[in-house]
């Protein structure tokens, strides 16, 4: 495989699963021309005029919309680690004889793991999508046929919208559709939300198929998803395990030194001028995410500021600050628990986007950087404050990108993370895999300290008085080496078997083969 | 001599520790099974810290089984020392780790002392972030928090710990075992900077002496002051406070055990605390009367900080200065309950003024408008604006607003 060095140091292929890519040239240094791609033109006679669109099964429907060798098929993360559709077409394609199918996930889970045998088989030729768990380690193993891609969720969008990646048949999971295909994740038994992660593939696909357990007439509203882009509808008794889709667990750490962390963010927020009348801010649903929503809520109480809107991920806590009237708008990607989902069904002012919305990096503008500040975590930050989500200190595929990426572009960045992990270094003197530009990540924030990346002058200088733990990078680098020992590097194979895409579509950093000495996860065949 | 011994804790819900097993052969030299979750990044120095410390004890043939759960290096070290120990072998020499600069600070004779963290002395994974919740004290607990078949584990990991932990100007304490036991605790802590020692169940004067002479024992002429905190927990010990509070100068505080205190008189703590109200009292009063710190109790609910904070508020009101806890989260409600009202805050500033005033103008006699004040009220003035600084209430500029 040919690899050229790119603008980040990084060496990378030229060449992914048969297609030229573009190396990393900078950030902002690359727009790309041309067209956006465009889906068939369809015809409403080919359609039933009375908009039954039901087929009996998934089955039907897949040979119907063409399942054949060689195409794509997408599917969306919305039902987590509960999904069932994902599994079940891959079976009903082996059953078929299908071989070399791409598929390209929003996201993939652990429930997904029973697509190994699927990638050992060769129905499935490799996964575009994020590679956690036992995928993640199967593909570390160097066992995928093809090379993994890891695409933002502004990037995954993007790249249908630009023809990079044509879905040949989407699959829909959807808590609750009528027979023409209109369909939304807020009611029924599943549900789960909102569906902005299959809005792109709902309009780009060449066959898109709707699949729900709870089928009501028409018209089905909200109409996240339009039947208007719907080829076929399947009816099945269970399209997913809700405890498992929204937990309604989603619990705030109770980990004192996580706390203490969520506490320095909402601190240094406050302090640094950020938190004030109209702000906005972002954070996931961590552990420590959700601890630092409750963190600044508690000092927006006390010092009578109220944002404008709050970027989730939504949860309870979120909902909670929506209700007392300390934020005017959730605008919310995906929801993570009960009280988000009948929030976003019943509250006008909890708004469902997509990644067009909010991430996409090839639209007139994006939400991602309109937003005063974002928490975000990761499994390495180095001395350069570029940082890793995708890979662990050992090379080994952990996460996804998600929305990680496309938030860099917030007014200020802040990562908050413990400064190791069971003995293992979080901030390294060098990344492992480089998943964000340094020049983008603004704070480091960690139980040992805070350091501010010394091009935001303006940061620093907000701060400097304060009684914040400040220290420089390198400071906290020494002191966690001091207490962890120097690692020794992990030994990789030579063969690539990732790409790590930027939010515009360049290649950032390849993902190198783990070796058997150091397989992880005992996965099935791997012996 | 055991030709086989184990030490350290394995398993998945195990972390920052290690499990070690010896086991002696005749021949074969050193052979080492590692199963370590941090195995690529560190395996290499684990499998040489082991080699180390063997070639260090003179084991020469032997197969090791390490399960490490990313322990760090003086964990693993004291986990072979533990095993090498538990073999029999008859050893005095201690595989030291390195005693690093950030062990080395000193403490004050009159520091706050409003909160002091109890840690389990055999559990290595508080330890680590425990002084970055910053509480005045942290506690290396020997006695009940460790099991009574790993107190010798638990020597060697807290002494380890002293080496090589940064505790982040916390004051460094041990809490031994029960005179005359605890003595032998002493000798694993004292060479290695502990500040406090913390002797429970004390009931008379007798067992700071023996802790004192043990000290000077172990110093061996070393001009080093160890401070220690008497724990009174019998009905005997409150009888005995004034005499334990003064039988040294090395005495800084005394603090009280409600569990066993109450056990001892045949009661039960209820949450009024009426039961041990005389006992509490007597502490403050004996400790005052030998002008040391009196701290209250532990306040163990570590879910109840309305509780605490209602604790604290009263402990306060009884004279005492400080609390115990066994919970990082609990700290910062010790302190901002202990914490000075912009009231005293605010009557501390003026005398403090007036205090400096007089200072530079040369006057013996120091005035609050037409009130005299005498030194202990300055004293006290002052150290309400350290109180208040520590804090965040004040800034370091109050002197010139």
């Amino acid at each position: 495989m040919k690899l050229v060095k790119n603008a980040a140091g990084r060496y990378v292929p030229v060449e992914i699963n048969g297609l030229k890519s573009e190396p990393f040239r900078g950030v902002g240094a690359y727009k790309p021309k041309g067209k956006k791609a465009a889906p068939k033109i369809s015809s409403c006679m080919d359609y039933p005029e009375d908009g039954n669109k039901i087929v009996p099964d998934l089955k039907t429907a897949l040979i119907k919309a063409g399942i054949r060798d060689g195409i794509t098929i997408s599917t969306h993360h919305h039902f987590r680690n509960g999904d069932f559709i994902a599994n079940r077409i891959f079976d009903i394609a082996a059953e078929l004889g299908i071989k070399n199918l791409r598929w390209f996930p929003s996201a993939a889970f652990e429930c997904h793991a029973p697509n190994i045998r699927h990638l050992d088989s060769g129905v499935i030729h490799h996964i575009e999508g994020s590679l956690n768990g036992s995928l993640g380690e199967y593909c570390s193993q160097g066992r995928m046929r093809g090379l993994g891609v890891l695409r933002s969720h502004g990037g995954r969008y993007q790249a249908i919208q630009d023809g990079e990646v044509h879905i040949d048949i989407a699959v829909i999971a959807a808590p609750t559709a009528d027979p023409f295909g209109n369909a939304n994740g807020v009611n029924g038994p599943s549900a789960c939300g909102g569906l902005g992660f299959a809005l792109a593939d709902s309009q780009y696909a060449d066959k898109v198929i709707v699949v729900t357990d709870n089928l009501v007439p028409f018209p089905c509203v909200p109409w996240q998803i339009q039947g208007n882009y719907v080829d076929y509808v399947v009816v099945m008794d269970k399209i997913g395990d809700p405890s498992k889709i929204v937990s309604g667990t989603t619990e705030i750490t109770r980990s004192p030194d996580r706390l203490y962390i969520a506490e320095l963010v909402a601190k240094f927020i406050k302090t640094a001028g950020i938190m004030r009348n109209g702000f906005s801010f972002q954070a996931g649903a961590g552990g420590t995410a959700l601890a630092f929503a409750v963190e600044l809520a508690k000092l927006m109480r006390k010092e009578n500021i109220k944002a404008r809107f709050v970027r989730g991920g939504s949860t309870k806590f979120l909902v909670e600050m929506l209700k007392e009237g300390l934020t005017d708008y959730i605008l919310d990607g995906q929801t993570f628990d009960l009280e988000g989902v009948k929030s976003m069904r019943d509250n006008p002012n909890h708004v469902h986007t997509s990644p067009f919305t909010s991430y996409n990096y090839h639209g007139k503008g994006n939400f991602a950087s309109m937003v005063d500040v974002v928490v975000l975590g990761a499994t390495e930050v180095d001395l350069s404050f570029n940082a890793n989500v995708v890979t662990h200190s050992d090379g080994r595929l952990l996460h996804g990108i998600g929305g990680w990426q496309n938030c860099l572009f917030s007014k200020c960045v802040i990562l908050a993370l413990p400064s190791f992990r069971d003995r293992i270094p979080v901030i390294v003197d060098e990344v492992t895999t480089l998943v964000g530009p340094g020049e983008l990540i603004d704070v480091v924030i960690t139980e040992r300290g805070i350091a501010i990346n010394p091009i935001r002058e303006d940061l620093i200088d907000a701060v400097k008085n304060s009684d914040l733990p400040l220290k420089s990078i390198e400071e906290l680098h020494r002191e966690v080496i001091r207490i962890c020992g120097k690692p020794q590097k992990p030994l990789l194979g030579d063969k690539i078997v990732a790409a790590v895409k930027w939010v515009d579509g360049t290649v950032l950093d390849s993902v190198k083969q783990v070796l058997k000495a150091q397989w992880g996860i005992k996965l099935p065949g791997a012996e | 001599m055991n030709t086989i011994a184990e030490a350290g804790r394995k398993g998945s819900d195990v972390r920052s520790d290690c499990y070690i097993c010896i086991e002696l052969r005749k021949s074969g030299g050193i052979k080492i099974e590692l199963v370590s979750r941090v195995d690529v990044l560190y395996g290499k120095s684990i499998k040489n810290i082991i080699k180390k410390g063997c070639e260090y004890f003179g084991i020469e043939n032997a197969i090791i089984k390490v399960e490490d759960s990313g322990a760090l290096q003086f964990v693993i070290m004291a986990r072979l020392e533990t095993a090498v120990k538990r073999l029999g072998k008859t050893t005095r020499k201690e595989f030291l780790p390195e005693m690093l600069e950030c062990a080395k600070y000193p403490t004050k004779r009159d520091r706050f002392r409003r909160s002091r963290l109890y840690l389990p002395g055999n559990e290595p994974k508080y330890m680590l972030n425990a002084g970055i919740h910053k509480p005045d004290g942290i506690i290396l607990d020997l006695e009940d928090s460790v099991n009574p078949t790993e107190k010798d584990a638990a020597r060697i990991l807290v002494r380890n710990a002293l080496r090589q932990v940064d505790f982040y100007g916390c004051e460094r304490m041990v809490r031994i075992n029960q005179i005359p036991a605890g003595l032998e605790d002493l000798d694993y802590v004292i060479p290695h900077n502990v500040h406090v020692i913390l002797i429970p169940k004390c009931e008379k004067a007798e067992d700071v002496l023996l802790v004192n002479e043990r000290i000077i024992k172990i110093l061996k002429g070393k001009k080093k002051t160890v401070y220690l905190m008497p724990i009174i927990e019998s009905a005997l010990g409150v009888i005995n406070a004034y005499e334990i509070a003064s039988s040294a100068e090395n005495v800084v505080a005394l603090t009280i055990g409600l569990e066993d205190y109450t056990a001892d008189i045949g009661t039960q703590r209820t949450i009024e605390g009426k039961e041990s109200f005389f006992a509490r009292s007597m502490i403050v009063n004996a400790a005052k009367a030998a002008g040391i710190q009196a701290i209250d109790t532990v306040f163990s609910d570590v879910t109840d900080m309305e509780g605490l904070r209602n604790s604290v508020i009263e402990a306060k009101s009884l004279g005492f200065e400080g609390k115990g806890c066994i919970h990082p989260r609990q700290i910062s409600v010790i302190h901002e309950a202990f914490a000075p009202d912009d009231a005293e805050i605010q009557k501390a500033i003026k005398i403090v003024k007036a205090y400096k005033e007089a200072e530079t103008k040369g006057l013996s006699v120091v005035a609050v408008g037409n009130k005299m004040i005498d030194p202990p009220v300055v004293k006290r003035a002052m150290k309400t604006i350290e109180h208040a600084l520590s804090i965040g209430r004040l800034q370091e500029n109050w002197m010139e607003n």
